[in-house]
């Protein structure tokens, strides 16, 4: 098959500062990113996810490594020599200029016909639905209508591939929810490849195709959204997506064994063991083949409750079970109850 | 509002007028009464020893572009004048240009450095105002001269075998002028691109804008106020300016300002010198009228 990736990175390093004082902000990251995907950045600040985005749009050049969009090397072009366009965390639209001439931007600088501009421009004010702001200044806009304008502005020249640095982050959170479907609509309907970069979790799980999780400068998990909350491949994933407990494991016959004696069946490779607080069964006390539990508090969250628990070594798990219509979960501090894990739903991870 | 309340805003307005009277009257006195003298005079005959003789006569006016022959009286077109003036806007265009192309890159340089560093070069960049305009005129004296640093070191370093004459020449003029009235463009030059958001030049390269396309479509249209701040205040001074083209142009490329000067002292012809003058206020005013225009135009609504 002769499809071409969107993007590929090939061990990229970019290192800021000299010698020992040099910061590895990204540190041997490979990574391919496929054609007409959603593909989401997720980290803490600092992890490196927007440096390697700077590096795809080609405001930083990497230390060492390769970089290619739609299958041609363009480690060393500029910024306007590649194929992407860029939606600004800061939005930096151009005060200078209305709104439709932020939007043509792009294709005058390219030296397109005056007549292609301006129907362009229309074109994809109506896509963000903003048309009848179209002569207005940047300045007169609320921010979720400039983030729309940057959007325009940022698809009016059809790249490759659509570069967002957390482009939502300044929005409210019922604006964020709005961009969000927004964002996916206007995905699906260019079949441009975006590239998202953030650090909410739950704007990444809803959003993506798929998602590549960093860390310290490393790529540490790419996968679907079910991949990486079902199956995270190390601690730093499995709690950097959703909550979750760990539970230290020793090998033992028929399972892993816990630090209170009891055997668990889990999947995976690992001394930790770890299990979603949604993937616990609460029962009586006693039960076969469950763990005995005691309730130390209860914590309502609304849509569900929160309890946290003690296993007689000590060590502490938290369960979430849906409130019922009553809001009463049905626990009391104290009480001593029965906690089977869900199947399949135990893992093993490396640290 | 009650008859009363208003009765009240009344006085405190009729005392307000009241309260600065004394800064009215002092203003007007000392701002419109020595300009109201020289417009009167402008009108009158000249003295025999200089002052005026109280005759009114559109003379002044007149002999701003006209001479009169002496033997028969007719008017014709004064050349010399017309010389004056022409060199006077000529030399204050190129000042401009001058200290724009040398300026902009000042203060750019200036903007992007850190905040302590920033301050530091500022305070360089005023440095030469504490030093009194003809002392620093001199200076310059000293290095364009025949026998000056530039022509020593040209020679030096065997660039050139004689010394270059740039002393007393337009280029002295221009050289000197552009030195003196450099900080003028610098500072407005960067306080406009020191509120510039670079983050625009990343916006602009990613929209395949080339490196003069981002100087000419974003950064230019963005600092334009601080542009034509800038140009207002070297064009301004530059037009009027007085002792540079006396130190380095020696006298004889006179400009506007010494042509003045020529009237009120050897000239002895009072309602000439006073014409040049308000022709020159009025040029300025024209000058300062296109700059609100443009400033007024170019202000954004949160700058």
């Amino acid at each position: 098959m002769t499809h071409v990736n969107a993007i590929e990175a090939r061990n990229t390093i970019k290192a800021f500062g000299q010698g020992d004082a040099a910061v590895r902000a990204l540190d041997d990251v490979s990574v391919t990113i496929r054609q007409g995907e959603f593909f989401t950045l997720l980290g803490p600040s600092g992890c490196g996810k927007t440096t390697l985005l700077r590096l795809i749009a080609g405001f930083e050049m990497p230390s060492s490594g390769m970089i290619l969009i739609d299958g041609a090397e363009v480690t060393n072009l500029p910024p306007n020599r590649r194929p992407v366009n860029t939606v600004f965390q800061s939005y930096a639209l151009f005060p200078h200029l209305t709104v439709a001439e932020n939007v043509g931007f792009a294709l005058k600088m390219q030296g397109r016909p005056k007549a292609e501009i301006t129907e362009t421009a229309a074109r994809m004010l109506a896509l963000v639905k903003l048309e009848h702001l179209a002569g207005r200044k940047v300045a007169q806009l609320s921010g979720g209508q400039q983030q729309r304008v940057a959007l325009a502005r940022a698809l009016a020249p059809q790249p490759k591939v659509l570069l967002l640095d957390e482009p939502l982050s300044a929005l409210d959170l019922k604006l964020r929810k709005e961009m969000q479907v927004e964002l996916k609509r206007l995905q699906m309907e260019t079949g441009i490849t975006f590239v998202f970069v953030t650090h909410d979790q739950e704007e990444a799980l809803t959003m993506s195709d798929r998602i590549g999780v960093m860390s310290a400068g490393k790529l540490q998990q790419v996968g679907s959204p079910r991949d990486i909350y079902t199956r995270p491949v190390n601690r730093f994933v499995a709690s950097f997506i959703g909550e979750t407990n760990f539970l230290p494991v020793t090998p033992s016959q028929g399972g892993v064994k816990l630090g209170c004696g009891a055997v668990v069946v889990a999947e995976g490779e690992g001394s930790t063991l770890t299990i979603r607080p949604e993937q616990m069964r609460l029962v009586a006390a006693g039960e076969p083949g469950t763990l005995p539990a005691q309730v130390e508090n209860l914590v309502y969250f609304g849509t569900d409750t929160h309890l946290n628990l003690r296993l007689p070594d000590g060590e502490l798990l938290t369960a979430r079970v849906q409130s019922p219509p009553s809001g009463d979960a049905g626990f009391a501090a104290g009480q001593a109850i029965g906690v089977a894990f869900l199947p399949g739903a135990a893992r093993l991870i490396r640290d | 509002m009650s008859p009363a309340e208003e009765q009240q805003i009344r006085q405190s307005s009729r005392n307000g007028w009241l309260l600065s009277a004394p800064a009215l009257v002092i203003l007007t006195l000392a701002a419109m009464g020595p300009l109201l003298v020289v417009i009167l005079y402008s009108f009158l005959t000249p003295g025999q020893y200089g002052n005026v003789v109280w005759d009114f006569s559109w003379d002044g006016w007149i002999s701003i572009l006209f001479t009169r022959d002496i033997f028969d009286g007719t008017l014709g077109l004064a050349d010399a004048h017309l010389t004056i003036f022409w060199r006077s806007i000529k030399l204050s265009l190129q000042t401009t240009l001058l200290t724009f192309a040398v300026g902009f890159p000042t203060a750019w340089f200036i903007a992007t450095r850190p905040p302590k560093a920033r301050a530091l070069w500022l305070f360089l960049i005023t440095i030469p105002f504490w030093t009194n305009l003809l002392i620093r005129t001199f200076a310059i004296n000293e290095v364009l001269r025949s026998e000056g640093l530039m022509n020593t070191l040209l020679m030096k370093i065997g660039l050139i075998a004689a010394p270059i004459q740039v002393m007393y020449t337009d280029t002295a003029v221009l050289i000197g002028m552009a030195y003196v009235y450099l900080p003028l463009m610098v500072l407005p030059l960067f306080a406009a691109i020191d509120r510039f958001d670079l983050r625009l030049l990343e916006a602009g390269y990613d929209l395949y804008a080339s490196r003069w396309q981002v100087l000419r479509h974003v950064i230019l249209p963005i600092v334009k106020p601080g542009i034509v701040a800038g140009s207002i205040l070297v064009f301004v001074p530059s037009l009027g300016a007085y002792v540079t083209p006396r130190v380095l142009g020696g006298g004889k490329n006179m400009m506007i300002g010494n042509f003045i000067e020529l009237q009120f002292l050897q000239g002895r012809n009072w309602p000439l010198g006073a014409a040049l003058s308000i022709l020159l206020l009025i040029v300025v005013m024209i000058a300062l009228l296109i700059y609100t225009r443009a400033a007024g135009k170019g202000a954004n609504p949160h700058g």
